[in-house]
């Protein structure tokens, strides 16, 4: 195991996946950095430094500095991938799918099915998601209700280094397209990472990272953290929870949240994104259909409101999901009678 | 350079070949046996054949909504497409697709597009898989990303040009101007002097224009700009002027069209019309040939169209198949 950052364990998993496959290639709206410039390639490495000393290593034909063209970025991306190739595109932000929606929507989700399975699309679209840095409506977004709903495309969301390691290597390998979702406010969060080359997590399989049998509460990325935190706080007091981890919101895990809830009875999905159409209404309705004769409360949401992501500290603050939020949840369903 | 008598008579039966499967849809599509929304490529055969006739499978195109003419000339199997176009799960994407999303990767043919301007981009993307694997002994292969005077108008067409110059991508952007945008003037849509090859020749490519109804001017045109292309030169795009003989859709009553309009370009644009005076005139081929290539190709048409009737039709389990890989 090595301890390692987020941020890095993008970076060194991209690294390791392009050495050990010559087909893998990056494009991204400065992957590179400063080219065309006096400080020259490599004075930027990438925004988030998850693409550091890759052009240096691997050259201009397989790490493409792009200008800011998400359309021309994600259109090439398929067809990079349609030509067989395994392209991990940056989105510098998750927001930016507003700009090209269309190459993911109706193009790299769709190739497989409408050329009726005789196309393979192993595009990674990697996007820097979330909200907490008062970067306000347009910079701070959950996507993963926008993009888990299009059939056709694969939906991760890692919470800790070991995750993104496992998961992105799993993406790269995967022959189907791939949203791979980074909150920003992880990359510098550190965590121990397995050093096995060819350490891989399956999607579709959720982590159960606390056991405590009173309620079920599920979540993804940032978010775990405070869903943990609100759970140790609980379990002082005797309340046992159990926290699952999606790491992937398609394929879905509805074995673990229905197997959960099963004993639980109780529900609480906790996510970043609007409250309207997303995941934490999915989740509920899955329960409720399928898990409707185990519960002993309606299952509930800890979402923001639905409203844009304000700016100011006091208005993000306010907007987000926090510990004490998701612990009066739970202290709601467990009052439920 | 001249052409062989193969390959003047493969031109023309490529050509013949789109005509007549196209001429037979816009008959077809009128008993209500076709579904769906179909676009007919009829008048812009030199253009697609022309392009094509230079292309290896490890080239690779990406086509439009009005696609059937790119996917033929590419090599598309006509019995697998008529069958697509039927719906059957015996056609070429297995009735998943229909007229609009006809593909066939394994002949380099990267997808008709229901999206005017989404190919652009998909063709730099193959183009720079084609940069990263570097020249064979013929040079680059290339990617040609089919566009009409519609898509010319996108910003997807705009960030794909620019991308393929900044990367030089061995990238061929093919502007084929055949004056309408669905139902809406080239004179009116385009603000750049009613020319598409100066806007293409604005992001920092060489630019060609020639007459799209003329085979052996197309074909002509695309040996220089490949040459360019392969040898490493960078992007171009090439402009050809060209007609639509039927509406943008099947059921589109054109009352957009001119007095006399259609009856016009009919006898004076038609490529195949063209092609036939010429090679007769130069006396490469004879008439008498080309009234068997004629009657073969008819034959063809027919027997694809019997087959696609008789074909197998998709099963509600189908609907299931194909969405991933592995799931």
């Amino acid at each position: 195991m090595t301890k390692m950052m987020y941020r890095d364990a993008v970076l060194s998993t991209i690294m390791e996946e392009m050495a050990r496959d010559p087909d893998v290639v990056v494009l991204g709206e400065d992957v590179v950095g400063g080219m065309g410039t006096a400080g020259g390639p490599e004075a930027i490495g990438g925004i988030w430094s998850t693409s550091t000393g890759l052009y240096d290593r691997f050259g201009p034909t397989r790490v493409i500095d792009t200008p800011i063209s998400e359309s021309a970025i994600i259109g090439a991306a398929a067809g990079l991938a349609l030509s067989g190739k395994r392209p991990v595109a940056e989105l510098m932000f998750a927001d930016f799918i507003g700009v090209c929606l269309d190459q993911l929507w109706n193009q790299i989700a769709k190739f497989r099915y409408m050329f009726g399975g005789k196309t393979r699309c192993p595009a990674v679209i990697r996007m820097a998601y979330g909200a907490g840095f008062n970067a306000a409506a347009q910079h701070s977004q959950s996507v993963h209700q926008i993009l888990t709903g299009m059939p056709g495309l694969k939906v991760v969301m890692p919470a800790t280094p070991a995750d993104v390691k496992g998961l992105l290597r799993t993406a790269i390998r995967d022959d189907d397209p791939v949203i791979f979702l980074e909150h920003k406010a992880l990359y510098a969060t550190s965590g121990e990472v397995p050093d096995d080359p060819d350490f891989m997590i399956p999607f579709g399989h959720a982590r159960l990272t606390r056991a405590g049998g009173d309620v079920t509460i599920v979540s993804t990325g940032l978010l775990l953290g405070m869903c943990e935190a609100a759970a140790d706080r609980l379990a002082a007091e005797g309340i046992g929870c159990d926290v699952i981890d999606l790491r992937t919101t398609s394929p879905l895990d509805e074995e673990a949240i229905l197997d959960s809830v099963e004993v639980t009875g109780r529900l609480i999905v906790v996510d970043e994104a609007p409250p309207r159409c997303g995941l934490a209404a999915d989740l509920r309705a899955l329960v409720a259909e399928k898990a409707f004769s185990s519960l002993k409360a309606p299952p509930l949401q800890v979402t923001p409101p639905h409203t844009p992501i304000p700016f100011a500290r006091e208005l993000e603050s306010a907007y987000l999901p926090s510990i004490d939020k998701i612990e009066d949840a739970v202290r709601r369903v467990l009052a439920w009678r | 350079m001249q052409l062989s008598r193969e390959a003047l008579l493969n031109a023309y039966r490529a050509m013949k070949t789109i005509r007549e499967f196209e001429e037979r849809l816009h008959v077809e599509i009128q008993t209500g046996e076709i579904a769906g929304f179909t676009h007919l490529y009829c008048g812009q055969e030199a253009v697609a054949v022309g392009v094509c006739a230079h292309l290896g499978t490890q080239d690779r195109i990406v086509s439009t909504h009005r696609g059937h003419g790119h996917c033929l000339a590419k090599g598309c199997d006509v019995e697998g497409m008529m069958k697509e176009i039927w719906g059957s799960r015996e056609g070429l994407c297995k009735g998943k697709g229909g007229s609009m999303h006809i593909a066939d990767a394994d002949k380099g043919m990267l997808g008709a597009n229901g999206i005017v301007g989404a190919g652009a981009p998909i063709a730099v993307g193959a183009a720079l898989a084609s940069r990263a694997d570097g020249p064979g002994p013929d040079g680059l292969n290339v990617a040609i990303a089919f566009s009409g005077d519609g898509a010319c108008n996108q910003g997807t067409t705009f960030e794909a040009m620019n991308l393929a110059v900044v990367t030089q991508a061995p990238c061929i952007f093919v502007f084929e101007n055949n004056h309408y945008s669905e139902h809406t003037g080239f004179s009116y849509a385009v603000g750049t002097a009613q020319d598409i090859a100066s806007r293409a020749q604005a992001f920092g490519m060489k630019a060609w224009r020639a007459d799209g109804t003329d085979f052996f001017a197309v074909h002509d045109t695309m040996r220089e700009v490949l040459a360019h292309v392969r040898a490493g030169g960078g992007p171009v795009a090439v402009e050809f002027d060209t007609e639509r003989f039927f509406g943008h859709f099947e059921g589109d009553p054109q009352r957009y069209r001119g007095p006399g309009e259609l009856d016009r370009i009919r006898a004076e644009r038609d490529c195949l019309k063209r092609f036939r005076a010429a090679v007769t005139a130069a006396g490469l081929l004879d008439h008498a040939e080309i009234d068997t290539l004629d009657t073969e190709v008819l034959d063809a048409i027919e027997a694809a169209v019997a087959a696609a009737r008789a074909a197998a039709r998709p099963t509600a389990e189908d609907v299931l198949a194909d969405v991933y890989i592995s799931y």
